[in-house]
């Protein structure tokens, strides 16, 4: 058995009479729930460019976020310091929303209770894996790029963990806590050919140990696609401009997914009608090969939780199950106000910011189709693997993407690799058009942040080979 | 702002203890930077309070040197045990990684002298009832300003305060205050006859709370913005001239700043490597970066290192003159620090800009419209295709589709492609209209030809 670490509010320097006072603070008349949540953060990374690892740094952030909602309103207050007066002040603040006096009872805490399960068990927990190895793994990597092809040029990688403590407790009378690891390890290769320079980037990560990077030597293969990358894209060509089938690869282009629909199906913007998918439940909004669902309960995935940060343990909700839109991704607020069910979706990046309905590991069920076949159903189109990031507008549901590697498909042939360019669709529409969808289901490699209200949470994506017949690609080549 | 919270302070004392404790420990060089601040942030939505969000942060870093290997660290508890240990684990760190020939503080006669004031702090308080009563006039004039306007992503009203204090072991100390007041609102405009929504914004921010546009017209032009999207379509693919307003014409000379650090330039991820001197623009392109504009988002009296900030020419006439530099990044190419240093708490430094912007020309943006017989007015891009390496660039659009000098209608669902490189030599006109919104502002500008990917 792994060692338990502690996620008792001792941690937090609190008793539980404590916890239960500033409840009671917060716990008034018109104020439906309440919460605590205490987070104790450590953050460290290193880097690498120019063969040298010369940068380190480490940050450590500790405090608390008190919530009081009523109705549809919701009070929230935080501190970085955790005496029983801050989280007074802050409790006042909160309970400020419902406007009714203040209450003196403390709120007994009933539950009190570990996660039911353990996504992310580890011998070692990543937070004591000495400077000194993070330093040797950045190293092995510089040589394994600079080996796979001279006009490497340069190699930058970082490696970045944080180790999380959290605790809620709630006025329904819940206690719980979790302890949460992240780690993600990046590398970015520059290559250059007579004054063309061009640039590669790879990486993963997840919940997992240390150990999980010298496994099947994955920073080798991560340093070799960074650099792979690099290489062929000294040879791109300008990539087409206008509408044309697309064949997305698996893995990451999932990505697709998380901008077209995920968003626009979190329960906040569809309580206030703003989603382009307000009016969607229960209707058609992808192909009947489509089949996608959110799960926060995959092992070590960067996307997992035990629980969300609600104390709600994370679960697998169906989204659009052969085409047909079933559910939202919720958080308790919006599951409350909107009477469905509670998803375990209630994500915050920190203390400092509220929890808000968020997406976990977003991804498409595998189909039937092999994918050689969607290559060669294509007469002439873009076959993209690889993306950087994506955006979307909610409202009137139109999303981007952009492809970082992807060739042209030419007679059903993957013929020359082009430059980036930016996909745009629109999300309600775009998965109708997908006519196929591969056995191969790839979840990414561990990267995802996904940004909202100016807060960035890690996220999974993941999709098999699927063809898209239709969407509007960015190019230069018009 | 309202009482609960207690005042910034003074950590000057605070930080002295630590360079003293670091020095103690070995280290040869270090400095410490202090950061406190405090904001009330409301938000409504449909004329009833959505959130309330009230906050006091502190946190502070600390970077040390061991002759030639450094590590940055950084803490929001301030106890005396935990300064022990952040600084026993920032001496351990910077022992397990290499030596960096080229690290170090400043040299101790470039550190920052004077102290200029800056107009950057308003001591202000506004109460949490006014913040609310602030925020539900601007959203009210939003949806008072068309039937059409339906719903509502809120309207929010935010004020906040901080203290930066910056030490090192040269015996530099600096501090300033500052502050910000902003308010945004977000209405959602449906078309009658599609039911098809659309969203837009509008907002305003400040240093001081008297300089502030009125919520009533912040509301409005929010509407404003919102309702003229409403019927957007998609063009066909095609190459044509691309106006960008004034925020979008922002968000490039954003990419630009990305070009001009010294940390893209030494590693070569820029695409303006080697450009120093060239010709990179037409001779009606002038940018400045200055660092010590009256209440600007960008100022302060010193940078991120302790280096007197100031105005620097950027591109002057088309033709580059300067990187953004930080200390590192400016030996690394040759080169003296431009004072750009911007630093995070518990971050070494790295180069950015402070107030950088477009020099206005003499062009109304109407007369710009009026230029273009076919071509695109960008009002909004979105994600994030832009490869900084080549400056290869294809992103999201959406705006106005140009007929003979007017914008003929909105739309949306396109692309816009083209290469930095070759953008900013094709601008070819820059508007009379620059405002500061932030730290980066522009004129409205516009590009000779781009490929728009469409139906």
């Amino acid at each position: 058995m792994p060692t338990q670490p502690n996620t008792e509010l001792a941690h937090f320097g609190l008793t539980e009479q404590e916890v239960r006072h500033a409840l009671g603070v917060v716990k008034v008349r018109d104020v439906d729930y309440a919460d605590l949540y205490f987070e104790s953060c450590l953050s460290e990374s290193v880097s690498m460019e120019e063969g040298l690892v010369k940068r380190a740094v480490k940050s450590v952030s500790q405090g608390a976020g008190v919530r009081a909602t009523a109705g549809e309103k919701t009070g929230f207050a935080y501190s970085d310091e955790l005496t029983k007066r801050d989280l007074e002040i802050a409790a006042n603040t909160a309970r400020y929303i419902a406007q009714s006096p203040q209450g003196e009872r403390p709120v007994p805490v009933t539950h009190r209770a570990k996660p039911t399960r353990d996504l992310y068990p580890a011998e070692t927990p990543i937070s004591e894996v000495a400077t000194a190895e993070r330093v040797d793994l950045l190293n092995l990597i510089d040589a394994e790029a600079r080996r796979y092809d001279p006009r490497i040029k340069n190699v930058m990688a970082s490696f970045n963990t944080e180790y999380k403590i959290v605790m809620v407790a709630t006025t329904d009378g819940r206690m719980v806590g979790d302890v949460q690891p992240l780690s993600r390890l990046q590398v970015t290769c520059i290559a250059e050919e007579n004054g063309n320079c061009q640039i590669g980037t790879f990486g993963g990560g997840g919940r997992m140990a240390f150990s999980y990077y010298h496994e099947q030597e994955r920073y080798k293969h991560y340093a070799r696609e960074a650099a792979r990358q690099a290489i062929l894209n000294l040879s791109a060509v300008d990539a087409p401009a206008g509408v044309m089938p697309v064949v997305l690869g698996g893995g990451w282009p999932g990505i697709l997914l998380h901008e077209a629909i995920g968003h626009g199906l979190e329960a906040d913007f569809n309580r206030r009608k703003t989603s382009a998918f307000s009016h969607l439940l229960g209707k058609q909004v992808a192909s009947d090969a489509c089949t996608i669902v959110d799960d926060g309960t995959l092992p070590f995935r960067r996307g997992s939780l035990n629980m969300d940060d609600e104390g709600t343990p994370t679960s697998r909700t169906v989204l659009i199950e052969k085409g047909i839109l079933r559910g939202y991704i919720t958080d308790t607020l919006n599951a409350r106000l909107m009477g469905i069910p509670l998803t375990g979706n209630g994500r915050r990046e920190s203390f400092q910011s509220i929890p808000l309905p968020r997406m976990t590991n977003t991804f498409m069920l595998a189909g039937e189709s092999d994918p050689q076949d969607i290559i060669r159903s294509v007469k002439n189109g873009l076959y993209a693997v690889s993306f950087g990031g994506g955006q979307v507008d909610i409202t009137n549901g139109k999303f981007v993407f952009s492809a970082s590697e992807a060739y042209l498909i030419e007679n059903g042939q993957i013929t020359k690799p082009v430059k980036g360019a930016t996909l745009i669709g629109s999300g309600p529409d775009v998965l109708t058009k997908v006519s196929m969808v591969g056995h191969d289901l790839k979840l990414d490699e561990g990267i995802g942040t996904c940004g909202k209200d100016g807060q960035s949470v890690p996220v999974g994506v993941g999709l098999p080979t699927i063809r898209i017949d239709e969407i509007t690609v960015g190019g230069t080549n018009g | 702002m309202s009482g609960a919270l207690p005042a910034v302070q003074d950590y000057s004392q605070l930080a002295h203890d630590l360079l003293g404790r670091a020095k103690q420990r070995g280290a040869t060089e270090a400095d410490v930077m202090v950061m406190d601040g405090r904001n009330l942030s409301v938000q409504v939505r449909l004329s009833a309070v959505d959130r309330l969000t009230k906050a006091r942060e502190k946190r502070l870093g600390l970077r040390v040197f061991f002759g030639k290997r450094s590590a940055s660290t950084s803490t929001s508890d301030f106890s005396h045990s935990s300064l022990d240990q952040l600084v026993a684990d920032t001496c351990s760190l910077a022992q397990a990684v290499v030596e960096d020939p080229v690290s170090g503080l400043p040299a101790k006669e470039a550190l920052g002298q004077d102290r200029p004031d800056l107009d950057l702090y308003d001591a202000t308080e506004i109460g949490t009832d006014e913040h609310i009563t602030l925020a539900k006039r601007a959203e009210a004039a939003a949806l008072g300003a068309d039937p059409r306007v339906s719903n509502s992503e809120g309207a929010d009203f935010n004020s906040s305060d901080g203290h930066v204090l910056l030490a090192n072991s040269h015996g530099f100390v600096g501090d300033y205050r500052s502050s910000s007041f902003s308010m945004s609102v977000s209405p959602v405009a449906t078309d009658p006859s599609t039911g098809g929504m659309q969203r837009d914004s509008w907002y305003a921010i400040q240093r001081a709370y008297a300089r502030l546009d009125s919520p009533e017209s912040v509301g409005s032009e929010a509407a404003r913005r919102t309702l003229r999207r409403l019927g957007a379509r998609k063009v066909s693919t095609c190459k044509a001239p691309v106006i960008f307003d004034q925020e979008m014409a922002g968000s490039l000379l954003g990419n630009l700043c990305g070009a001009l650090s010294g940390y893209a330039l030494y590693k070569g991820t820029s695409f303006l490597t080697g450009q120093m001197g060239h010709k990179i623009a037409p001779e009606s392109v002038t940018v400045y970066d200055d660092g010590r504009m009256p209440r600007g988002f960008g100022s302060r009296p010193f940078d991120g290192e302790g280096l007197p900030t100031r105005k620097t020419p950027v591109i002057e006439r088309g033709v580059l003159k300067s990187y953004l530099l930080d200390t590192y990044s400016g030996k690394k190419l040759g080169l003296a620090s431009t004072g750009n240093a911007s630093r995070s708490v518990g971050e070494s430094p790295s180069a950015g800009p402070t107030n950088f912007y477009l020099v206005p020309g003499a062009v109304p943006p109407a007369d710009i419209i009026r230029s273009v017989t076919r071509g695109l007015y960008v009002t909004e891009l979105i994600g994030f295709g832009i490869n900084m390496v080549t400056g290869d660039y294809s992103r999201g659009a959406a705006g106005f589709w140009i007929e003979n000098g007017e914008l003929a209608y909105p739309v949306e669902e396109i692309t816009i492609a083209g290469n930095l490189k070759r953008m900013f030599l094709d601008i070819d006109m820059v508007g009379s209209d620059l405002e500061f919104r932030g730290r980066i502002a522009s004129p409205t500008i516009k590009i000779g030809e781009m490929t728009i990917a469409g139906n």
